[in-house]
């Protein structure tokens, strides 16, 4: 179209900062800041928590099926583990698996999607293939067969397993924001300076896509959590250590539903749920504030 | 120096599902631009004429001919080798708020410059040819360094732009429908600037489909149809004595503001197709090869091409159903 | 007299504030009449075409009254003006070709558009498609998909539509600004044609194209920064303008005949005020070459004879 687009009405030249912006709906949507103030919560009991006591989360140190007490603030389960330093130390298993299972998705995600989305053509084709086959492939099948050789299992490879299954979804979302990224005119200026493809990446593209990038990796973050749980869940996560989806398992495993053992399957799933929830309910606050179109002045 | 030639230039993308369609949106193209000339390409959308700048500028890959500059053919150059080539030969184009990154400032435009190009060159050093080029280009430094993008107006994006292609010493300008997307009172001093950088030696490809703004300010016109050349020459023969059927429509299409051109100026030309005048079809032994086909030069300088081109059914010449 | 507008005041609301976008405009459409109204971008046509028939969410009804055919138009009330679009007052916005819904057949469109109006298709039916016909589209035009037709076949489709009811006041929002020259002037006959036949009563063409108006419009309007600059028929507006601002527009616009080796066109320096916080008074004053300690009161918008008005203090 060679038309001016003539604009409505025009707009005040002088602008209210970017950070102030945000910051002033940040504050009006609660949304942010609840969610924020649940994560941060969690994330400090996860610090703090295992401080509180001396002894680990598998340890024997009382007598099973106790019901919270002043002792053993969650009570204590069948064998007479305390659960609430099992919870602690659970919460920090599971933000470790998000922030890393998750960071290291966001990583795959980016190079492939920015690179797809940016060169097109025949390296585009070829990782979208890639992408397409990891999607498809039906990761718990791998883990099954993983888990059949590799014996003793820590946090780490569960952590880097979900990392480079869970990326696809990223990958895409990433290739059709730089695609459009791509046609504006300031990157063919920055070409026409002859800036090369892996500056104009991180120099052009990805600073304006600065909030999708944030809003990908809380998302993947949760995915991460989710998919960890379910797997320690089912028996198919860490070996050692404690998480909350292993607290879940050993809970179901043990009767605690029929036991009556309330305290020791409702922490862990009250605490997945509010991190999965709260990351979910933030991303949606987020976006309301970086997309102006969903504002509400 | 700053000869620029485009010799059988073509650009064929591929459409459709699966890529089974072709779309050939630039047919055959050459001409020369003359060092220090302003030349404008008119033609309506669809005509290729974006396309042509962005062939020119390297933007997008030549699909077959030859773009020569002083010489040498830059349609195969890729990445680095580009370099030379883009301190000569630089672009602006049509959207001055898309052309900047929303997220920096303005002036980063110069400092990416600087890195690729200058990066010897010392820092303040550096910020006296800023200026110097801000002031070539009648901007007031002081108002238009260290703001960002939207603090300033469509008419002083434009000419930063230009500024920034001065850094770089150039010698050919393509100018890619520049100013239509600024207010009416901006776009004759920005028109003007153009002129004057010519009077300073610059060569110019003036790109735009508003005929009023091509005879204006070029030297030569070259009338785009559909991706061919249809017409070109100086613009006062083109404007005056246009000699193929599209050009004269366009002419009298434009809407006037004050009487307008006098379709009687070219009344004897209309419904004639002066290409087959000059070559009757009657010789059917000459070759027939595309570029002897496309133009005939009528008069010194202006050049037309058939009446009928790309409707072969409704053209006598039976060379032409090739 | 179809539209009259009094002192009309519609602000935008932005975190910064209020952008004063029309500040006080008044102005009368006669019966028949074709007005055009011209101005650079941020004057407020567009929020003048706007505010008569629908405001956005940003929009605020802040003073001002307008009238259509002697009824006052309850513009602040979305619902209420509800009852007015399509049957008095029509709209051709500025994006109407590119809203056609790329899945639907055009009779298909125009029929749904019309039945959530709340009429019967079939009773408007051969009028539609006559009219059609009127303006040089072929009743297989209803058969095709909107990506099938034209810039500017769609351009005459929208118009077709919009005026279906034969409404009092169609308002054309830069209805030729995406068109190649060649259609612009097909479909500028066709919007002439429209009033002509009567199908339309008045029409509000906003534009930034002075030439279009040229062709089109019987009276011009031009504003300003929110304001009115001056008002005349038309070819007073393009030969013998009185408004600095006018006056230096006209002489800055090229046209075919014009180069610059013989006369060198000059441009308007400076920019338009900001809306948010405009300045007192003339809201040209700082680009004006006549302007002087007296600008600094707003001038009035006053008759200077023969249907000519003007805000000036320096030449009425």
């Amino acid at each position: 179209m060679h038309a001016p687009a003539v604009p409505e009405v025009s707009l005040p030249r002088r602008r209210i900062g970017r950070v102030r912006e945000f910051l002033y709906f940040a504050r009006r949507d609660r949304k942010i800041f609840v969610s924020l103030l649940i994560i941060s919560s969690l994330a400090v009991v996860a610090l703090v928590g295992p401080f509180l006591r001396d002894y680990g989360p598998n340890e024997y140190v009382g007598p099973g099926m106790q019901a919270p007490s002043s002792e053993y603030w969650f009570g204590t389960t069948t064998f007479g583990q305390d659960v609430f330093v099992q919870f602690v130390h659970g919460l920090g298993a599971t933000f470790f698996v998000g922030i890393v299972g998750g960071g290291l998705a966001a990583v795959i995600g980016m190079t492939v999607g920015f690179v797809a989305g940016y060169r097109g053509g025949l390296i585009d084709e070829v990782l979208n293939m890639l992408t397409n086959v990891v999607l498809v492939i039906p990761t718990l099948m791998v883990l099954i067969v993983v888990v059949a050789y590799v014996n003793a299992r820590g946090l780490l490879v569960e952590a880097i397993f979900i990392g480079f299954t869970a990326w696809p979804w990223a990958a895409r979302a990433i290739r059709a924001q730089t695609m459009s990224l791509r046609s504006r005119d300031f990157v063919d200026l920055a070409r026409l300076t002859g800036v090369g493809t892996r500056r104009i990446i991180s120099g052009e593209i990805a600073p304006n896509m600065s909030s999708y990038l944030m809003l990908t990796f809380i998302l993947l973050f949760g995915n991460a959590v989710l998919i960890a749980a379910t797997l320690d869940f089912i028996g198919l996560g860490p070996t050692e250590g404690i998480s909350l989806g292993l607290m879940m398992n050993n809970a179901v495993l043990w009767s605690a539903l029929q036991l009556g053992m309330w305290w020791w399957f409702i922490p862990p799933g009250l605490g997945i749920v509010l991190i999965v929830g709260s990351l979910y309910v933030m991303n949606v606050g987020l976006d309301q504030i970086f997309n102006p179109r969903l504002r509400k002045l | 120096m700053g000869k620029l030639e485009l010799k059988g230039v073509n650009k064929v993308y591929r459409v459709g599902t699966f890529g089974g369609d072709t779309l050939h949106a630039v047919k055959d193209v050459s001409f020369t631009a003359e060092p220090g000339q302003i030349i404008s390409l008119i033609g309506e959308s669809g005509s290729g004429k974006s396309t042509i700048g962005k062939m020119i500028l390297r933007l997008t890959r030549v699909s077959s001919g030859q773009i020569l500059f002083d010489g040498k053919d830059v349609s195969t150059l890729k990445g680095a080798d580009l370099r030379p080539y883009q301190r000569r030969v630089q672009g602006v184009f049509q959207d001055p708020f898309s052309s900047y990154n929303p997220i920096f400032k303005a002036d980063r435009v110069f400092g990416m410059v600087k890195d690729t190009f200058y990066g010897d060159v010392s820092r303040s050093e550096w910020d006296g040819r800023v200026w110097q080029a801000l002031k070539d280009v009648a901007l007031d430094p002081d108002g238009v360094l260290g703001k960002y993008p939207h603090q300033l107006s469509g008419g002083q994006l434009q000419r930063m732009l230009v500024a920034r292609a001065l850094l770089l010493d150039i010698d050919f300008l393509v100018a890619d429908e520049i100013i239509s997307m600024l207010d009416a009172s901006t776009r004759v001093d920005v028109l003007n600037l153009l002129g004057d950088l010519k009077a300073g030696g610059l060569g110019v490809l003036f790109v735009t489909h508003d005929l009023s703004l091509g005879n204006y300010i070029s030297d030569r016109a070259i009338i785009l149809r559909k991706g061919r050349i249809v017409e070109s020459g100086k613009t006062a023969d083109v404007f005056d004595h246009p000699s193929h059927p599209y050009t004269q429509m366009l002419l009298e299409s434009v809407p006037a503001l004050h009487g307008g051109r006098d379709p009687g100026l070219w009344a004897d030309r209309k419904g004639r197709c002066l290409f087959h005048e000059r070559y009757p079809q009657a010789d059917a032994t000459a070759p027939a090869t595309a570029q002897d086909l496309s133009l005939a030069e009528i008069e010194p300088g202006h050049l037309v091409t058939c009446a009928h081109v790309d409707e072969p059914e409704r053209c006598p010449d039976s060379r032409r159903a090739a | 007299m179809t539209l009259r507008v009094d002192d009309l005041k519609v602000y935008y609301t932005t975190l910064a504030g209020d952008v004063r976008a029309l500040d006080g405009v008044t102005f009368e459409i006669a019966d028949g009449e074709i007005m055009g109204l011209a101005g650079e971008s941020g004057c407020g046509k567009t929020t003048l075409g706007n505010s008569l028939i629908r405001l956005d969410g940003r929009m605020r009804h802040v003073g001002g009254s307008v009238e259509l055919d002697g009824q006052v138009l309850p513009i602040g009330d979305s619902e209420a003006m509800d009852r007015h679009r399509f049957h008095d007052i029509s709209v051709v916005p500025q994006y109407a070709m590119s809203a056609l819904n790329p899945t639907r057949k055009i009779g298909r469109m125009s029929r749904e558009l019309i039945e959530s109006r709340g009429i019967r298709y079939a009773s408007v039916k051969d009028v539609y498609e006559m009219r059609l016909g009127l303006v040089g589209l072929r009743e297989s035009v209803l058969d095709l998909y909107p990506m099938e037709l034209s810039g500017g076949m769609k351009q005459r489709v929208v118009m077709v539509l919009s005026t279906l009811l034969d409404p009092s006041l169609l308002i054309a929002d830069e209805i030729t600004s995406a068109l190649d020259v060649s259609t612009q002037k097909a479909v500028a006959e066709s919007l002439v044609g429209l009033r002509d036949h009567a199908f339309v009563k008045s029409m509000l063409v906003i534009t930034h194209d002075l030439s279009i108006l040229h062709e089109v419009a019987d009276t011009i309007l031009i504003m300003y920064a929110g304001h009115l600059a001056e008002k005349a028929p038309a070819d007073v507006i393009i030969d013998r303008p009185r408004h600095p601002y006018t006056k230096l527009l006209i002489s800055s616009l090229p046209e075919v005949g014009v180069r610059f080796e013989d006369k060198r066109l000059a441009g308007i320096p400076g920019r338009p005020p900001s809306l948010l916080d405009p300045p007192a008074g003339c809201r040209f004053r700082a680009r004006c070459p006549l302007a002087d300690e007296q600008c600094l009161e707003q001038p009035p918008f006053v008759d200077v004879g023969e249907g000519h008005q003007l805000a000036c203090w320096k030449v009425s």
